[in-house]
């Protein structure tokens, strides 16, 4: 079963895309974290990452991230995607889909929104022009109740 | 009968479902039944306007799952 909201969001320790340091979930506790599963062969993630992009600009004050972690099992070709749409945010690799399993995503691309606890408040599968209004109203609604 | 039935059974032990983060060669262009998304949503736009029916035909999302 997906991960649902009420879950706590499974941790992972991953090497990052462009071969530099390892990246777990854990070391965002306190923060919300926007967690997307993508791959380079994923169409509708040419829409999503330039969302995220600019999601993440938008609350770079704010204690949030995007982290991203990237399904091709050549990570070359993600790093390759990249280069046309470059991101702001930590890109993790994971080639044999070990962290995709242990959330279960259900599409691609896949996201949850985790809360400064580390539990998931919002699963979204697959991506639509539209999809970022909904997602950010639960981002907001959630730095409002973790500033209270 | 039973050597068909023999047969379908084989043949369905067969099918597996891929997980969504492993359909990175069934996203292959090379891979789609249809070689035009476009000319294929046209095809079904007209077939579903003839049959007075929709659907049924494929799944969205070119085979990756996406959407």
């Amino acid at each position: 079963m997906a991960a649902e909201p009420g879950d706590i969001a499974p941790d992972f320790n991953l090497p990052g895309l462009d071969g530099g340091d390892e990246i777990s979930l854990s070391d965002w506790r306190g923060s919300v974290v926007y967690l997307d599963f993508w791959a380079s062969w994923c169409g509708p993630c040419r829409i999503s990452l330039p969302e995220m992009v600019k999601l993440q600009s938008a609350l770079s004050d704010a204690p949030f991230t995007v982290l991203a972690i990237n399904l091709d099992e050549e990570p070359h070709k993600g790093v390759r995607f990249l280069k046309r749409f470059p991101v702001n945010y930590p890109v993790a690799s994971n080639p044999d889909g070990s962290v995709a399993a242990s959330y279960n995503i259900t599409g691609m691309p896949n996201s949850f929104l985790i809360d400064p606890e580390g539990r998931v408040v919002l699963a979204h599968s697959g991506f639509r022009p539209g999809d970022m209004k909904i997602i950010r109203a639960h981002i907001d609604e959630l730095l409002q109740s973790a500033a209270e | 009968m039973k050597l068909v039935a023999l047969f379908v059974l084989l043949v369905v032990a067969g099918c597996q479902s891929v997980p969504s983060w492993e359909r990175g060669v069934l996203a292959r262009s090379d891979m789609q039944l249809e070689g035009s998304p476009t000319e294929a949503l046209l095809n079904s736009q007209l077939y579903d306007s003839k049959e007075a029916s929709a659907g049924g035909l494929s799944a969205a999302g070119a085979g990756c799952g996406c959407n």
